[in-house]
């Protein structure tokens, strides 16, 4: 059993790393997440695991750090806020396209533009759909508690090192700021170079051994076919991680006859909604996806032929919709209910639309 | 004597670095980029340090820079080559990193990253490349471009108030702290490519006794895009480059105070 602790969301994202044996982090500072790197510089785990972190001169440079690390075979990680997302786009797109585990987590605030520095979910798009250039995924993990932030550090790096492909927490400014208990994980030693070279010494790049042909990292190639090839090998790994990787949970589902779909600290609000909802007679489920990317279609699709309508909360203008949409069908309705500008639903005002936008409706 | 005589291993004086590849050079005829590369490869392997280092090419000619010397290699975007080798050199410190950049890719859209690399002293060695020219993507002005040269994009030629000024990147890392050689080389004539074979063994040096980033700028020629021969190319470089990339070592901190920087008068 684990330690067991009061911490905010953002200090436990430094403290897993830590624990999980993390190589590096490279990051900038940003509101609301800029107690990452002040608990890991104030940690110094450079002194107690030998964890290099580092202050880069922009989100820009920082993820292009992951990359150079990444690339010889470390376990790296960077963290941001929205508008520094946008920064790491192209590095992100370089990650993906060179094959490269890391961690990336973003807690996000309100958009477009500098928004707000208060919690939103409008980067739903920009996570699982692109944000960078070219035909690339990314695997998304939305944490709902402060536990989450925990664990999904550790299962963040292990699917990223699975499938060679970057991996992202989506969360924001809600579980990045709020603190609740956490049982910390074990440490875990971080690899030696010996161990990286016995893992990872078919792609790493940290000096060619005597033993091994010298290895190239990059996401370049000018022959068309070969070119094509690599994006059906990227297809081929995403298609995979949708067969095995994912993540969601269904609460009061197997009587429901309304569904409410939500994501990250929607779903905490969500929660106490179908219990508002039960309250009042209604039955209402929920289904909180947790992988983003690859995203429970089939959950979803299985709850469409169940329920009478699905309700979409989400801390934005209707991003995950979309993908509901698509799982579900035509049969049923799938509406949708957002706050924007950092306003964070109650569970009330989820409940009236519920009963305002499908039941009465 | 016949000719078997003569072409024998006893009589070899000079070759092929056993680190560059057999691939076919994809640079222009009259590019500076494959003395370049050659250098590279001996110094690599006089050093004998071809399995510890890491090589980080740019966006530019030089991307396929991979292609043709025989060690680790990452491909970096345009102008993160210093963050890419900063990632590499910071989780891995007992290897030797250096990124190869042109002028584009480091006086323009890298000048960040490369700034603060070098402010912080990354133990590394940058390898910078100034034709003062964008060569693939055909030749478009470059931040390196002398006034009045005629490019892709400054047909009547680099005019200040539309285009601003040439910029000497190479001056201003000079400046930092975190640098400990910076020197400005060329590769034009037999005795300047031994001269800065010597620049980029003692920055490998430097970068290897952790003593920081080192900067070698090597002043080229891009014939192609400058619409000359190669011949003409070298002579336009010294007539015209050389007055204002004023050939030299603008900073060693092995015989001066590492803080000292004197600017080299043009």
């Amino acid at each position: 059993m684990g330690e067991l602790r009061l911490m905010k969301g953002n200090e436990v994202i430094a403290e897993a790393a830590i624990r999980c044996g993390c190589d590096g982090y490279f990051g900038y500072p940003i509101t609301p997440q800029s107690e990452v790197m002040e608990t890991l510089m104030d940690r110094e785990p450079w002194n107690e695991t030998g964890m290099v972190v580092l202050q880069a001169e922009s989100e820009i440079a920082s993820i292009h750090m992951v990359h150079g690390a990444a690339g010889s075979g470390k376990k790296v990680m960077t963290s941001s806020s929205s508008p520094g997302i946008s920064l790491m786009a192209e590095g992100i797109s370089y990650l993906a396209g060179a094959e490269l585990p890391c961690l990336i987590v973003n807690v996000q605030r309100g958009g477009p533009g500098l928004g707000t520095i208060q919690p939103s979910q409008a980067d739903y798009w920009q996570s699982t759909k692109g944000g960078g250039h070219g035909d690339y995924r990314l695997i998304v993990l939305a944490p709902s508690s402060v536990q989450e932030m925990n664990d999904f550090v550790e299962l963040g790096f292990k699917l990223a090192f699975k499938y060679r492909n970057p991996a992202m927490i989506l969360t924001d400014g809600v579980i990045g700021q709020m603190m609740e208990k956490v049982v910390l994980a074990d440490y875990i030693p971080r690899l030696t170079d010996e161990e990286i070279n016995e893992k990872y010494g078919s792609w790493v790049t940290n000096g060619r051994k005597h033993n091994r042909q010298r290895n190239i990292i990059t996401s370049l190639e000018m022959d068309s076919v070969r070119m094509e090839n690599n994006n059906l090998r990227l297809q081929e790994k995403y298609a995979r991680m949708e067969e095995e990787d994912v993540l969601f949970e269904e609460i009061q589902c197997e009587d429901a006859e309304y569904l409410l779909v939500a994501f990250g600290s929607s779903s905490r609000i969500c929660q106490k909604a179908v219990d508002q909802a039960r309250e009042k007679g209604i039955k209402v489920g929920l289904l909180r996806p947790i992988s983003l990317f690859p995203f429970p279609k089939k959950p979803i699709a299985v709850l469409a032929k169940q329920v009478k309508g699905m309700l979409v909360v989400e801390m934005n203008a209707g991003q995950m919709i979309e993908d509901v949409q698509l799982a579900a069908g035509c049969s049923i309705p799938v509406k949708h209910f957002g706050r924007m500008g950092g306003i964070i639903p109650s569970p009330g005002e989820v409940v009236e639309a519920l009963e305002q936008k499908l039941i009465g409706g | 004597m016949e000719l078997k005589d003569i072409i024998n291993p006893n009589n070899l004086v000079y070759e092929k670095p056993k680190l560059l590849t057999e691939n076919t050079m994809h640079y222009c005829p009259g590019c500076s980029h494959g003395v370049i590369h050659r250098l590279l490869a001996e110094v690599i392997e006089d050093m004998g340090i071809q399995d510890k280092t890491i090589g980080v090419s740019p966006v530019g000619c030089a991307v396929f820079a991979y292609n043709y010397i025989e060690i680790d290699w990452q491909e970096a975007a345009h102008g993160r080559a210093p963050a890419v080798a900063t990632g590499i050199v910071r989780t891995n410190p007992d290897k030797v990193v250096f990124t190869y950049q042109g002028d584009g890719d480091l006086a323009s859209i890298g000048t960040a990253e490369i700034m603060h690399a070098c402010n912080r002293g990354e133990n590394m060695v940058v390898i910078f490349v100034n034709n003062g020219i964008y060569g693939m993507t055909g030749g478009q002005m470059a931040p390196t471009t002398l006034l009045g040269q005629i490019t892709a994009t400054t047909p009547n030629g680099r005019d200040a108030g539309r285009n601003g000024y040439p910029l000497r990147i190479t001056e201003l890392i000079a400046q930092l702290p975190g640098t400990s050689y910076v020197t400005r080389q060329s590769v034009h004539t037999p005795a300047t490519i031994r001269k800065c074979k010597k620049a980029i063994t003692k920055a490998f040096q430097a970068a290897i006794d952790k003593k920081g980033t080192s900067f070698v700028e090597i002043v080229s020629t891009c014939n192609m895009n400058w619409k000359m021969t190669p011949v003409k190319a070298n002579e336009w470089m010294v007539e015209n480059m050389f007055p204002f990339y004023v050939p030299g070592d603008l900073k060693d901190s092995s015989k001066n105070d590492p803080e000292s920087y004197t600017p080299l008068k043009n």
